[in-house]
């Protein structure tokens, strides 16, 4: 029963994973088999750190994203949370608003966040009156600016996320706890930071695994905005344009894809190794 | 009172983008070329961007796309996850914690780190040919029309299935494991078959799970967008998320249009949510509170 599932796995993830890193020390571009000519040991990644000039761009965007994500949007999120976590009117549907973003496609998100910036008739700039200036904002073609427009659109579903994450971890929070630092004397903000917060050391490493992942991940937005050029580059666009656009540079994109799997394995060890340990 | 305040403050700007992709999609363009984007509406509002874009933009068809992809693919993806999750937490045996561990980490990589090797496996699978059926346009090919994985329904399927089989599994693993060993154990000591404890035993007790999985899977499954605009090649065969993305360049020659579009790709999204919205989050929640 395991057989089945587990082979699929094994040649449709684990196995191209593998591939992907082998691939990185040849110069494939991905016509007829790959032979020990093609091998060119550690060229690729000389290139991507010292002459490929979109390789740090598109690295200090994945940190960027990160970093919004991290300490803007995630602990927004919990911020939602810890003030709807009580009694209180319309909890349940400022809860519900909150949310909504996250049922939506990525794509959908995109596109509507491009309704509010379109330099000509995106709300935003409408509203400016700078739509049919000459000094009209370009949000979405200027490279200096469309990553954060990116990190807006990605935030609105991000802080969801995170909120209803956190909100299912603060109501497994034993409420005699609070009662206790409430009869010692102790502020609301101070149960928040002693009491409440290390109860919930599981969800908090889960967060902070979804956040990285998110980052690391991102790919659908860049994409939709400009295909993921002129300020919108991300390590996932390089891998894609390289490998599956006509210049085909496979081998040259895999070790892309390489320094993207290192950097998602500190994520995944540090989720896999506090899930396994409530599983064993 | 300042709480509220500032949650409905909150709640307006999160609102706000929506209701503006609403008001856009309901003028007609002429409308906003004349008067610019924000202004009221001089000639009333009408769902004739909507018309346009279902006729033309052939919204229905692509529903059905989706469909046709979302739906095998949430069933699958349950029936395997299931099958795992059963093993590893009802059995004690060497490695079932390592195969969760595989299942788990595979669906947390980017996508973008294993693409191309997929792409390569997809190009160089044979897959028989066994015709199609036709319904009226609709042409839906059993398995391969053009004998590989690539840019076939059943190749699209397959990855969705494997890729959120990591992560059901898991979830599943977290439920299954509450339930006592004891109820598989004696049920074998009876007689019965390991797939019959699974599927009449196991199964049922795990309903509300499996429920709240469907819900997520499908929302996960649907919202997809870089399988799609990878593994799929032909038009014809794309979901609604990849199709949109082709009409913005082709069809969606103005803001409205894409509005329009935008919203009835969400539709199906958000009624999933406003019916099941408990069995959503409960999905989402359960990996995470009890891991």
């Amino acid at each position: 029963m395991v057989g089945v599932p587990l082979t699929l796995d094994l040649v449709l993830i684990w196995g191209p994973t593998l591939a992907s890193v082998v691939l990185s020390f040849t110069n494939w571009d991905g016509i007829g088999p790959v032979t020990n000519k093609n091998f060119i040991g550690l060229k690729n990644y000389q290139f991507l750190f010292s002459g490929y000039t979109l390789f740090w761009p598109a690295f200090a965007h994945n940190l960027i994203w990160l970093a919004w994500l991290t300490f803007i949007a995630t602990p927004l999120g919990m911020f939602f949370a810890v003030l709807l976590d009580r009694e209180m009117r319309g909890a349940r549907i400022y809860q519900s608003v909150f949310f909504l973003p996250v049922v939506l496609s990525l794509v959908v998100v995109g596109f509507i966040w491009e309704l509010q910036f379109a330099p000509t008739d995106g709300f935003i700039n409408s509203v400016l009156g700078i739509s049919k200036s000459s000094n009209v904002i370009d949000w979405l073609g200027n490279p200096r600016i469309n990553l954060f427009v990116a990190l807006v659109a990605t935030s609105w579903r991000h802080v969801g996320y995170i909120m209803i994450l956190y909100l299912a971890g603060l109501k497994s929070v034993d409420p005699s706890l609070r009662e206790a630092a409430k009869v010692d004397g102790a502020t609301q903000v101070q149960t928040f930071f002693s009491v409440v917060l290390p109860v919930m050391a599981p969800i908090n490493v889960i967060i902070v695994v979804v956040t990285a992942i998110e980052a690391l991940r991102a790919f659908d937005i860049a994409f939709i905005i400009n295909q993921g050029k002129n300020g919108l580059e991300l390590l996932s666009i390089l891998i894609y344009s390289n490998t599956l656009s006509e210049a085909s540079l496979v081998g040259f994109g895999s070790a892309i894809a390489v320094i993207l799997l290192v950097i998602s394995l500190g994520p995944i060890i540090l989720f896999l190794s506090r899930a396994m340990r409530t599983l064993a | 009172m300042i709480l509220h305040a500032f949650l409905i403050a909150m709640v307006a700007l999160w609102l706000f983008p929506l209701f503006w992709a609403v008001y856009s999609s309901l003028r007609p363009i002429s409308d906003t070329i004349q008067h610019g984007s924000v202004s009221w509406p001089s000639n009333g509002l009408s769902f004739a961007n909507y018309q346009t874009v279902w006729t033309q933009a052939d919204i229905p068809y692509f529903y059905i796309n989706t469909l046709v992809i979302v739906i095998p693919g949430v069933i699958l993806t349950l029936l395997l996850a299931s099958m795992v999750a059963f093993c590893c937490t009802q059995f004690s045996w060497k490695f079932n914690l390592i195969v969760l561990m595989l299942f788990t980490a595979g669906n947390l990589l980017p996508p973008q780190v294993i693409i191309r090797p997929l792409y390569w496996v997809y190009l160089n699978t044979p897959i028989p040919n066994l015709g199609s059926i036709d319904i009226g346009k609709f042409s839906f090919a059993l398995f391969s029309d053009n004998n590989l994985l690539y840019d076939q329904y059943i190749g699209i399927i397959l990855i969705h299935v494997v890729f959120q089989t990591g992560f059901a599994a898991f979830v599943l693993s977290n439920y299954m494991k509450t339930i006592t060993k004891e109820i598989t154990e004696s049920a074998l000591v009876d007689g019965a078959n390991v797939l019959r404890i699974w599927w009449s035993v196991i199964l049922p007790l795990c309903r509300p799970a499996l429920a709240a999985m469907a819900t997520l899977l499908f929302t996960f499954i649907y919202n997809d967008f870089f399988w799609a605009l990878v593994l799929l090649k032909t038009g014809d065969k794309r979901p609604i998320t990849t199709a949109l993305n082709n009409l913005q360049g082709e069809f969606f020659v103005n803001n409205n249009l894409i509005a329009a579009g935008a919203l009835l790709a969400c539709i199906p999204p958000i009624l999933i949510y406003i019916l099941l919205q408990k069995q959503f989050v409960a999905g989402l929640t359960l990996g995470s509170t009890k891991g």
